[in-house]
């Protein structure tokens, strides 16, 4: 097979890879995607756009689980995103079977990162499309992680973040509103971020849960879903209430 | 993570722009060699293997009890039935909390216990813990197995502790690789496996287990040509390795079976006084 030896993505005379950057773009133009890490519960939320009436919604699945320990949700081109998660589910087991133990969350990060970085780097390809959050627990400690890669490669840990459509608003609510939570206030955190630039309703958010006990990843019910959101909205009225009703006294 | 086919690859892997491997779906296509030019196969492949067929003369154990791991070797290096050396480390320390044992050929068990410690050393660093040791034994099994049929011989056991607590492992050059709490390996193991399982249990202590491992050992080099020289005994704990004895076996076997005075002495010593 006729080896490509032109690349594409190449310096700019400022230092910037263009390639790199238009693919951060593509990041910003998909849905919605937040992830945020409680004291012993993960949790993934990601904006569903409508979808149409005739789709089978469970094929259209955006959060998936790359082991039973470790999930992801990316924002960005659809298709490249399941070019990557096949890589990476395979590097899972194929870690399982090398050193006959399952894969650290930051592992697969990396791993992640370094398949982003070398199409950034190798003739004929272009960029992936896409920033990915991955969430999961480390096997023997349990302990909880969330860390996220982008197209030029770089990854992080994170308590909470969020990538894809308004990205920065939710960044900015968490960075007001996050502290330690656990179990279903981690959850209630997760979609009341993604909430504030989505649609409210059980049918525009997809969200999952991974605990310590249970291990696993959970997508939660639509149904469920739509209590959690009431939830939130009974409390946003209360505290707006509560705002309101002091002051008319006065 | 791929299994380490390196072995069969006839000319130096391209590194560089777009190599082919990454772009194809995870599975590689298998590398290809050249076959021998024969009708008979496995015939061809039989007289190879017995050319090159090890014979493992040593004595070398290891076994997990309650406080950890104990290892356990001599040191005799033989060819045919030359002695070449009495004094061969054939504990190998792959890094300050695993050992490696070395039977079958000198050479191959220190290069490729050395090649492990690398590895070991490098997972450590691009992930910042410890390998295990179930880990680091599937590490050196596969290396070994890529290389099968090819006249390497190597018998070793990996001994260490991880998180999980004390791990023994058997692993030889056929690739196969074994957990288990008591193994002997070598031309000496039948007569050490005699005295280690009749004396075994799991909770003895430091010393008992020294004792044990050391006489072993003895016997071993007793009863068996191509063992001898010096038993030496290290115990793995949750800190790591420690060496606890290296006894010539020559000394122990006074030591073990003093000599009590011939007849013919006491009757010059009677006629003396």
């Amino acid at each position: 097979m006729a080896r490509y030896d032109r690349a594409i993505t190449v310096f700019s005379p400022d230092g910037h890879l263009f390639q790199v950057e238009y693919a951060l773009e593509a990041v910003r133009k998909g849905n919605a995607a937040v992830g945020v890490r409680g004291t012993d519960a993960v949790v993934l939320a990601v904006e569903k756009k409508s979808t149409p009436k005739l789709q089978d919604s469970r094929s259209a699945r955006k959060i998936v689980s790359l082991d039973n320990h470790i999930a992801l949700a990316c924002a960005g081109l659809k298709a490249d995103a399941r070019v990557l998660i096949n890589k990476a589910r395979i590097e899972c087991q194929s870690h399982r079977l090398t050193l006959e133990d399952p894969v650290t969350v930051e592992y697969i990060t990396r791993y992640i990162a370094g398949l982003q970085q070398k199409y950034t780097q190798s003739g004929g390809v272009r960029p992936f499309g896409l920033s990915t959050l991955i969430v999961g627990f480390d096997p023997y400690t349990r302990i909880p992680s969330l860390y996220q890669t982008d197209p030029s490669g770089t990854f992080s840990a994170w308590k909470a973040n969020a990538t894809g459509r308004n990205s920065n608003s939710i960044r900015e609510f968490l960075e007001k509103n996050y502290k330690e939570t656990s179990g279903q206030e981690t959850v209630k955190l997760a979609i009341r971020a993604l909430l504030e630039v989505v649609e409210s309703g059980g049918k525009n958010i997809e969200v999952a849960v991974m605990t310590r006990e249970e291990g696993g990843l959970r997508q939660l019910e639509e149904a469920e879903i739509d209590a959690i959101v009431a939830e939130i909205e009974a409390e946003k009225a209360a505290a707006e209430a509560a705002k309101k009703g002091p002051s008319k006294e006065t | 993570m791929k299994l380490d086919t390196s072995g069969f690859e006839t000319t130096m892997p391209m590194i560089g722009f777009g190599s082919n491997n990454d772009m194809l779906d995870g599975f590689c296509s298998v590398p290809s060699f050249d076959l021998p030019r024969t009708t008979d196969f496995d015939g061809f492949q039989k007289e190879a293997v017995q050319m090159v067929k090890p014979a493992k003369g040593t004595t070398t154990l290891a076994f997990i009890f309650k406080e950890g791991v104990m290892v356990a070797a001599d040191s005799r290096a033989s060819m045919g039935g030359y002695i070449s050396s009495q004094s061969v480390k054939k504990i190998i320390e792959i890094n300050p909390y695993m050992l490696g044992t070395m039977a079958g050929g000198a050479a191959d068990c220190q290069f490729w216990h050395r090649n492990l410690g690398i590895k070991c050393r490098l997972h450590e660093l691009a992930n910042k813990r410890r390998i295990s040791v179930s880990g680091a034994s599937k590490l050196l099994a596969n290396m070994l197995y890529s290389y099968r049929g090819m006249g390497l011989s190597v018998g070793t056991m990996i001994a260490g502790w991880d998180e999980t607590g004390p791990g023994l492992y058997y692993v030889d050059n056929e690739g196969g690789r074994l957990k288990g709490d008591r193994f002997s390996v070598g031309s000496g193991s039948p007569y050490a496996y005699g005295v280690l399982d009749s004396g075994y249990k799991f909770d003895m202590s430091v010393e008992e287990a020294l004792e044990l491992a050391r006489r072993s050992i003895y016997h071993a080099t007793f009863r068996d040509g191509a063992s001898g020289g010096v038993a030496s005994v290290y115990h793995v704990g949750p800190n790591g390795w420690k060496k606890l004895s290296g006894d010539d076996v020559g000394e122990l076997h006074y030591h073990y079976y003093p000599v009590a005075p011939a007849t013919a002495e006491h009757v010059m010593e009677e006629a003396a006084e």
